[in-house]
């Protein structure tokens, strides 16, 4: 029998006996940061497609609740920070190798963007709308002509943050469950899928509906490949990579992860969508509240299981 | 200039006193630590093996954590000693989830906290406190670019291994076997 | 106090000394968020003192921050007990400095409303209370019947009382529940005993046997230093020990020997080394007697012979006696120091003398030097008083060769009983826990409901403390005098403990409380000194030092006026005993009736279901006086109980499963212990460190953590010729539910 023990006694705070730095805070805001990150894609890609006519859900409604979800995200990503007091020393270094740095950089840039391409629909919503201050008319024509450009800095900050989400994980070798590429583009997917879903359950025209709907049959199936395709990769690797893959593989995340995640969260929604696609009714809401749950169920069991992934030695 | 510390398996009894002084030198609080000792047995009795080891922070060549700081506030110091800025520091825990040794804690203050390789005491040529109160002498603590000191000589003369040399972080922290 | 039952007090701690703590939260709403938390640039000063934590006693220095707060205790590099290196213990003793559940106040009990309880009370009420109960003993039953029980540094002043007050029944649990034994023997074959800090060779020797001694684990810091040394100079150690200790896993030879059996190899060793013609021939014929009956006796005694008995394989034992020949006489044959196992254990370590008289190691390098120790004289007093008895007029004929008092005897003759000539009345208690202590509680405390007064002076509430009748708080080692230490090294040297602070709360030094008392007890002419200052100024003057002196400098170091650290090449030597030569046949042993040589005799086994309780020491502890210390809990707060996987699988134990203990003779205990499933232990025993399991509610951080293995040990095997309490015979079997809870459901 080996026996490996810490003697002394060691018990540090939020690090023994397993590492738990990291715990709701984070999770949700990767949710938050990949939802806002799907919908803002969405939104940029089919205005820059020109049909922000036939998908106004799209382009239009659904964006407009994107600051409120990165703010939420924010408030968790402060509330999880232990110094809250030097939050602004974010903003004094550009830490090119740190996905933390990137993902604050991101996150000053396309939150106020979420703002502002908000700003530019409020007065299709309510006709009625008024600005308090003059020079806000103004920026809003200003803005509003160079939508174009917005929609381009746009699709391509809300594919960084969608992306950053997973690196912010895979970018720690030492914790081998994180340390797969697979981790960026699978975030990215899932969130993008979380963002249809979202704009699918909001939208109440029927051909968004179905467009949305096909396209998250699609990434639910890209993100079922790459599920599949990360365990395979686990199973292929090092020793700590394969006892990593074993938490989901008969370990103590086995059933939230393939039940919540998978199951509930991928497949059963496809497998509704695909029945509706066929001519079947079901109500929209449905698939995508497993979808968002399914994407909070992810986010949620990575977290944790990663941080109780370790090298053994 | 490269600070590096050698653990002797051989002559370490695991007594923690490398904990104790550590704590009251750094005035780390009660209930945390920056160093600590791991036993590790192997075999059947009567048929065994043990190895203790004093571990703390590797110091490394090339450490996740000054990686994946955000704000600069890890970073490598004098002799590649990695050190935690604290009023740079904002407390998300990249770099504790980062570490593969879990050798950074949250500070009760809110920042991140570790072992300093005694940085305060080795600029006025002392050595860390770990390694001065050691009562086995199983600690060396040197300059690896001085072929001279402690650490120098005892890796020229003893077989060693590092923790882990497969994430690749180049740990400075040699374990005498 | 009179003869009413002494019900366990707890002591109130109400509205004494609310210490701050640190609260892991974020201080950011007052603006104070950049606290400095880097260590001081530079000490404000330091001062000398010697360890209190254990008795090893390391001089070190006490340095204070910026603040004026104790900061850190570090090693003095002039004492030879550390070289500059405390022990985690040591470096930990800020703890006890620190610890807000120490003795805050003197307390005295009183009966109010029919219920006893402790009173908070001045020193001068305390003090007199003291005095006044002594005198009534005094008056009623002489003096001779009040006992000192000290292991502590304050308790020689408390020594000096009882001198002065007519009685010299003054014991530590030292002897008889540790290291008695041993000096026995050593005395009893060399005529003189290895005394503390042990005057074993280490650091020069080739070769270190270690009989279930586990340096590294008992973190005597010399020895363990020196350990270390012999390893880097490449000595092989080899570990007797049916646990894996740490010790063993530095060995070239583990010896996992079946417990009991040790002195079987030991004459096994002898007998191999004898007819191999090991011996170290001209060593043993100008020094040694009775080497002819010595081979005779051994003739049986053959590897094969112990194999049987002892499980270790007949070449592994021939293999390890050549080992030892060869590095004869670099050879040390660790006489070991808690040694009080099985009631033949003077026997067992005259065995252990034997071998090292054989191998030559006595006084030769690499094996057992000749101390040195510095004398420093007493303050001019009065001749104290001639005792009319002693403690051995309790028992006569008993334990003659015991060469200090029994502890365990004086607690046997406080329980009252006709056919004795003194019956003890009143305990002094300085810095022991005696419940914990003293193997069979059950007897300890039925001598102490048969006192008639017990005063205990400790530091920390204990267990002993509840049970007295005056409570005086002693001051921490930071924050007293004490008298110079002169335990014996190599060289001879003395060192100073001083205050390095005012002691907290109403804490005194035992110095004050002794010479208060004596005031009290019209015994003022013992003690014409006015404090402590003038005392140990006098007399560092009458070795050439002074308080200023050693002030400065912490440790003074005496060179060796002699050339006698190790014996000349074929120097003639006059042994201290009957034949003056070193007794391989001893004299005395045969004078008092016992064996002359060692005999092995089998020892009881475990029962089906049961193992043998086997107990020992972490580094981060001394006995159970350090279990409540901040800085000490932190790396280890409770102790485990080491069980075999084969055994765990037995009883489906789970690592850190909370089971009780139940022993031979159907004693539970009172709390729970976690299961730690290690290699590390054999099938037919268990294995726990001493002290922990507290019952006192005022510590705590230790208070009902672990099991305290003295609850455990009932069944004491007393050594016939010494009085050592033999404490290995005991045997345990495990309850996996809550046995108490059982109990309590069942009468409901």
């Amino acid at each position: 029998m080996k026996e490996e023990l810490i003697v002394s006694g060691r018990m540090n705070y939020k690090v023994d006996p397993t590492l738990h730095i990291w715990g709701w805070e984070i999770p949700l805001y990767l949710f938050l940061g990949g939802l806002a990150a799907g919908v803002l894609f969405f939104a940029a890609l089919y205005y820059l497609r020109g049909k922000d006519k036939e998908y106004q859900a799209a382009v239009k409604w659904v964006p407009m609740i994107t600051p409120f979800l990165l703010v939420i995200g924010l408030i968790a990503l402060f509330y999880d920070l232990n110094h809250k007091l030097y939050f602004w020393r974010l903003y004094t270094s550009i830490n090119l190798q740190s996905p933390m740095s990137w993902g604050a950089w991101a996150l000053l840039v396309i939150t106020p963007l979420s703002v502002v391409w908000s700003a530019t629909y409020v007065r299709e919503a309510f006709p009625f709308w008024k600005w308090p201050f003059a020079w806000l008319d103004t920026l809003e024509d200003f803005f509003i002509k160079n939508r174009t450009v917005l929609a381009w800095i746009m699709i391509v900050y809300a594919s960084i943050l969608g992306i950053y989400t997973g690196i912010l994980l895979s970018a720690f070798n030492s914790r081998p469950l994180w340390n797969t590429s697979i981790l960026g583009p699978l975030f990215l997917v899932s969130g993008l899928s979380a963002g249809a879903a979202l704009i699918m359950m909001l939208s109440n025209n029927p051909l968004e509906r179905k467009r949305f709907s096909q396209i998250d049959l699609m990434l639910i199936g890209i993100e079922i490949f790459l599920i599949i395709h990360m365990f395979m990769g686990f199973r292929a690797s090092t020793e700590v990579q394969i006892e990593a893959a074993a938490l989901f593989l008969g370990g103590p995340y086995t059933l939230p992860f393939w039940i919540f995640a998978v199951f509930l969260g991928m497949v059963l929604p496809a497998f509704l969508e695909i029945w509706e696609l066929r001519g079947n009714h079901i109500p929209a809401y449905i698939p995508a509240i497993l979808i968002l749950c399914g994407n909070i169920a992810l986010r949620f069991i990575i977290v944790y299981a990663g941080q109780s992934s370790r090298y053994l030695y | 200039m490269r600070y590096a510390m050698a653990v002797d398996t051989k002559k370490c009894v695991g007594c923690s006193d490398c904990v104790v002084a550590c704590q009251t030198e750094n005035n780390v609080p009660i209930g945390y630590c920056r160093d600590w000792i791991v036993e590790v047995t192997d075999g059947t009795y009567p048929q065994l093996e043990m190895e203790i080891r004093s571990e703390r922070c590797n110091h490394c060549d090339n450490s996740p954590c000054v990686r994946c700081c955000p704000t600069g506030a890890s970073h490598y110091s004098d002799g590649g000693i990695v050190l935690v800025t604290k009023d740079m520091c904002i407390g998300c825990g990249a770099c504790i989830a980062s570490c593969p040794y879990d050798a950074r804690y949250p500070h009760p203050d809110g920042y991140v906290d570790k072992c300093t390789f005694c940085i305060h005491r080795v600029q006025k040529g002392q050595n860390p406190a770990c390694v001065e109160v050691c009562p086995t002498k199983c600690l060396y603590f040197g300059d690896l670019d001085d072929p001279n000191s402690d650490v120098s000589k005892v890796l020229q003369k003893r077989k060693f291994k590092t923790l882990i040399p497969e994430a690749g972080t180049k740990p400075q922290l040699y374990f005498l076997i | 106090m009179g003869q009413s039952r002494r019900e366990f007090l707890k002591i109130a701690g109400i509205g004494l000394g609310g210490i701050a703590v640190t609260a892991p939260l974020i201080n950011w709403a007052n603006g104070s968020i950049s606290t400095d938390r880097l260590p001081a640039e530079d000490f404000i000063s330091r001062t000398p003192t010697y360890c209190e934590i254990c008795f090893w006693k390391c001089a070190g220095w006490v340095y204070k921050n910026e603040k004026n707060d104790i900061w850190k205790i570090i090693g003095n590099d002039d004492d030879q007990h550390c070289n500059g290196r405390l022990c985690p213990r040591g470096t930990g003793g800020v703890g006890m400095y620190y610890d807000e559940d120490r003795l805050k106040t003197p307390l005295i009990r009183r009966t109010i409303d029919g219920k006893q309880q402790f009173v908070e009370a001045s020193w001068d009420e305390a003090l007199t209370l003291v005095a006044e109960n002594l005198a009534k003993i005094k008056e009623q039953h002489g003096p001779e019947c009040v006992a000192l029980f000290t292991h502590g540094s304050g308790g020689k002043f408390f020594g000096d009382l009882l001198n002065a007050y007519g009685s010299n029944s003054i014991t530590a649990p030292s002897f008889a529940q540790c290291r008695g034994p041993r000096e026995v023997a050593f005395m009893s074959t060399f005529g003189e005993v290895i005394a503390s800090p042990e005057r074993t060779d280490i650091r020069d020797t080739k070769c270190l046997v270690l009989i279930g001694s586990h340096i590294g684990e008992n973190m005597h810091n010399g020895q363990v230093q020196e350990m270390s040394d012999a390893i880097d100079k490449g000595a092989t150690i080899i570990t007797v020990d049916p646990r894996f200790s740490t010790a063993a896993s530095k060995s070239k030879y583990w010896l996992p020997i079946k417990p009991a059996t040790d002195l079987a190899l030991l004459l096994a060793w002898t007998h191999e080394i004898i007819y191999n013609e090991w011996y170290d021939k001209k060593y043993v014929e100008k020094y040694c007697y009775g080497f002819d009956e010595l081979k005779e006796h051994v003739k049986t005694f053959t590897p094969e012979w112990a194999y049987g008995i002892t499980t270790i394989k007949p070449h592994i034992i021939r293999e390890t006696a050549k080992e030892m020949a060869n590095a004869s006489p670099a050879v040390i044959v660790h006489p070991g120091r808690h040694v009080t196992w099985y009631g033949d254990d003077t026997q067992r370590l005259r065995a252990v003398a034997i071998l090292n008289a054989l191998l030559g190691s006595w006084g030769r390098r690499g094996g057992f030097y000749n101390p040195d120790r510095a004398s420093i004289p007493s303050f001019p007093h009065p001749e104290f008083p001639e005792p009319k008895k002693t403690w051995r007029d309790a028992h006569p004929g008993l334990y003659n060769l015991a060469s200090e008092v029994v502890a365990n005897d004086i607690c046997d003759s406080t329980i009252p009983s006709p056919d004795r000539a003194c019956n003890f009345k009143g305990w002094i208690v300085n810095g022991t826990n005696l419940i914990f202590t003293l193997p069979d509680q059950r007897k300890t405390l039925a001598a102490i409901q048969s006192l008639e007064f017990m005063v205990v002076i400790d530091t920390m509430p204990m267990e002993i403390t509840g049970y007295a009748d005056v409570v005086l708080p002693e001051c921490t080692y930071l924050e007293r005098y004490d008298y110079c230490r002169t335990d014996q090294n190599r060289q001879a040297s003395i060192a100073l403990r001083m205050p390095a602070t005012t002691p907290k709360y109403d804490s005194k030094p035992s110095w004050w409380m002794v010479k208060e008392l004596s005031k009290k007890m019209g015994l003022e002419q013992y003690f014409q000194w006015n404090n402590i200052e003038e005392l140990l100024d006098w007399q560092l003057k009458q070795i050439g030092s002074s308080l200023e002196e050693m002030q400065r400098i912490g440790v003074k170091n005496f060179p060796r006026t002699d050339d006698y650290l190790y014996f000349g090449d074929g120097e003639d030597i006059e042994f201290n005993t009957n034949t003056g030569k070193i007794e391989l046949f001893a004299t005395d042993l045969q004078n008092e009736g016992f064996d002359p040589m060692p005999v092995y005799t089998p020892h009881p086994e475990p029962q089906t279901g049961f193992y043998r309780l086997n107990y020992g020491r972490n580094p981060a502890h001394t006995f159970s006086r350090t279990a409540n210390n901040p800085n000490l809990t932190d790396l280890l707060d409770e102790n485990t109980l080491w069980v075999n996987p084969i055994v765990a699988k037995e009883w489906g134990l789970k690592p850190g499963q909370q089971i009780w203990l139940e022993n031979q003779d159907g004693i539970l205990s009172t709390f729970a212990i976690k299961v730690r499933i290690t290699e590390r232990i054999r099938h037919d025993s268990v294995y726990m460190v001493h002290g922990f399991g507290h019952t006192e509610k005022q510590l705590t951080r230790s208070y009902g953590k672990g099991i305290s293995d003295t609850e455990m040990i009932t069944n004491v095997m007393t050594d016939p010729i010494m009085g050592g309490t033999g404490m290995r015979g005991n045997f345990v079997t495990f309850k996996l539910e809550n046995p108490h809870l059982t109990k309590k459901e069942v009468a409901s």
